[in-house]
């Protein structure tokens, strides 16, 4: 379970440019909901993930992860926590490092690193297995440099490094924003997939609204650093995008043509 | 050049492959430019000698060296995770302090190391002669410590070290702490180098506080010229690639002394230019090449 309480970021505090992100958001999502987040450009969508992962201190809030309570903790601590995907497919994995030397990293993530062998025989058999579930055949490119893979390969190499040991939240900033339509629609059946087995609780980012509406339990939408719109399961089935944009701005009350061009 | 002479430049390419293998360390595995080496280099030289003369055993000796040197570089790494300091800057400052602290240690400028034992000494004693045993002893310590450093990159530290420096972002959302991971290799990085100093002084008897001058060039140079002549691939071959770019540069400059053209010839304070061209060199073949291999 996660619990954001009263959370409130601020970048540039005190100077000419302040920016209020995120305004006293309260959030709990319970185990194994899959939550989509969406709102227009600067609505906070990203700082939301962004500061569950701790990238940067709250001004203000609490959050909590499982039994943690983590509003104090760095970075790579809430790490052991959560999995992360990332909307560059070049962050999430190391490109000087082949395919079973990240996964040996992810499989470590929240567990203490020794001097034993990086990457031990036995493992490569968990890793085969975890890389079929993904059908690219990289099962049989263990050897190979992740510099060699193309954009939707390693998104879907940093999928299995998330899920790889069991997050507690996995989150996912709009992590196929930078592929082509095809692959894109094949990393999100991916997580859709990986998600739906192992039961995780998700936090999805993304523009498209009709993805937003596809997958998931719920959904989210956040509008100037505030959740405006918060719906699920059987609400949330019977949406269709029109409505959402209806609700969108019977909530917002601003001009329609603008925002329909920003969020679809 | 002299037979004599090409087993004197590969002796300082051991020596100096320690320091070179160290700079690889920094400079291109978690790519953090390090300048501490020009003071850490004279450090791990002035510890030795000083313990050396107090009685000291010279085995030990190196090994304290390398704890001094492991400090210098961690006062790096502070300055720069915790105090935000440009890596670069950062370095200039301890190795500008480190000048200091050096001639504080020594009690002055430099330390003469004349009569005392020291591990070349011990080799001797074993019945091996002074001109194979240095080359040998030297070239074993520089393939231990350049082992060491390959299995240790190969843990999985190591893999937190490596990914550290090509994608930080990445190794954090795996549960790394990097500053953990540049105190220690950054403190590892200036061990090595403090290891070299230390050996250095040993074989030409004196621990001196200018030594250090244009060590992270000459650093900087051996992987260069090594990556050019042995190539890239692997972090096991850029390990070896390094110490043994380390020797090709010290055979390179012992041959431009060598040169002699009527009454012209290379002087030893030549050797900054030697080395710039000899990098510049290093640089553009890569480019030479893919020119000539056009159709």
């Amino acid at each position: 379970m996660i619990r954001i309480a009263g959370y409130s970021q601020y970048f540039n505090r005190g100077g000419v440019n302040e920016v209020l992100a995120l305004e006293n958001v309260d959030l709990r999502l319970e185990k194994g909901d899959f939550v989509t987040v969406i709102g227009s450009n600067g609505a906070g969508k990203s700082t939301l993930l962004n500061g569950l992962a701790g990238m940067y201190p709250p001004d203000a809030g609490t959050m909590s992860i499982g039994e943690w309570d983590v509003t104090a903790w760095a970075e790579h601590r809430r790490a052991a926590h959560i999995g992360r995907v990332f909307q560059d497919p070049l962050v999430g994995t190391c490109a000087s490092l082949n395919i079973e030397q990240n996964l040996a990293l992810a499989l470590k993530r929240g567990r203490p690193r020794r001097l034993g062998i990086g990457v031990k025989r036995r493992q490569r058999d968990h890793f085969r297995e975890q890389l079929r579930t993904i059908g690219l055949g990289l099962e049989d490119r263990l050897k190979s440099s992740v510099g060699l893979l193309s954009g939707g390969q390693r998104q879907a190499l940093t999928m299995v490094m998330a899920t790889m040991v069991d997050p507690e939240v996995l989150l996912l900033d709009e992590h196929t924003a930078a592929l082509d339509p095809k692959t894109a629609l094949q990393i999100l059946e991916l997580t859709d997939q990986i998600v739906r087995a192992k039961q995780l609780t998700t936090l999805m980012v993304t523009h498209n609204m009709a993805q937003a509406l596809t997958y998931g339990n719920r959904l989210i939408m956040l509008h100037q650093g505030r959740i405006i719109l918060d719906v699920a399961g059987e609400e949330k089935t019977s949406l269709t995008v029109d409505e959402l944009l209806e609700r969108f701005y019977s909530v917002k009350g601003e001009a329609f043509a603008l925002d329909r061009s920003l969020l679809c | 050049m002299s037979w004599y002479a090409v087993i004197g430049a590969v002796e300082q390419g051991f020596l100096y492959g320690i320091m070179v293998v160290g700079v690889f360390l920094t400079f291109r595995v978690l790519d953090f430019p390090d300048l501490t080496v020009d003071g850490s280099l004279p450090l791990g030289a002035a510890v030795s000698a000083v313990a050396i003369t107090h009685g000291v055993h010279p085995f030990a000796a190196l090994g304290l060296a390398m704890v001094a040197g492991f400090l210098a570089g961690m006062v790096t790494a502070l300055l720069n995770t915790k105090l935000k300091i440009l890596h670069l800057l950062a370095s200039i400052l301890t190795m500008i302090a480190l000048y200091s602290i050096n001639i504080r240690i020594m009690d002055g400028p430099n330390v003469s190391l004349l009569g005392a034992n020291t591990v070349l000494d011990l080799l001797v004693q074993w019945g091996l002669t002074g001109y194979w045993a240095a080359p040998l002893l030297y070239g074993i310590l520089a393939a231990i410590v350049t082992g060491a450093v390959i299995w240790f990159l190969h843990t999985e530290i190591g893999l937190a070290v490596l990914a550290t420096g090509d994608n930080p972002r990445m190794i954090t959302a795996q549960g790394v702490n990097t500053h953990h991971i540049i105190l220690l290799g950054v403190g590892l990085s200036n061990a090595m180098v403090a290891l070299s100093g230390a050996l250095v002084a040993q074989n030409q008897g004196a621990a001196d506080v200018n030594m250090g001058v244009g060590t992270i060039i000459a650093g900087l140079a051996s992987v260069i010229v090594g990556e050019t002549v042995f190539g890239h691939g692997g972090i096991t071959r850029g390990c070896i690639a390094a110490l043994l770019g380390s020797i090709v540069y010290r055979v390179a400059i012992a041959l431009a002394l060598g040169i002699k053209w009527g009454a012209f010839a290379f002087t030893p304070s030549d050797l900054n230019l030697i080395t710039a061209l000899l990098v510049i060199g290093a640089l553009m073949t890569p480019m030479i090449k893919k020119k000539w291999s056009r159709p």
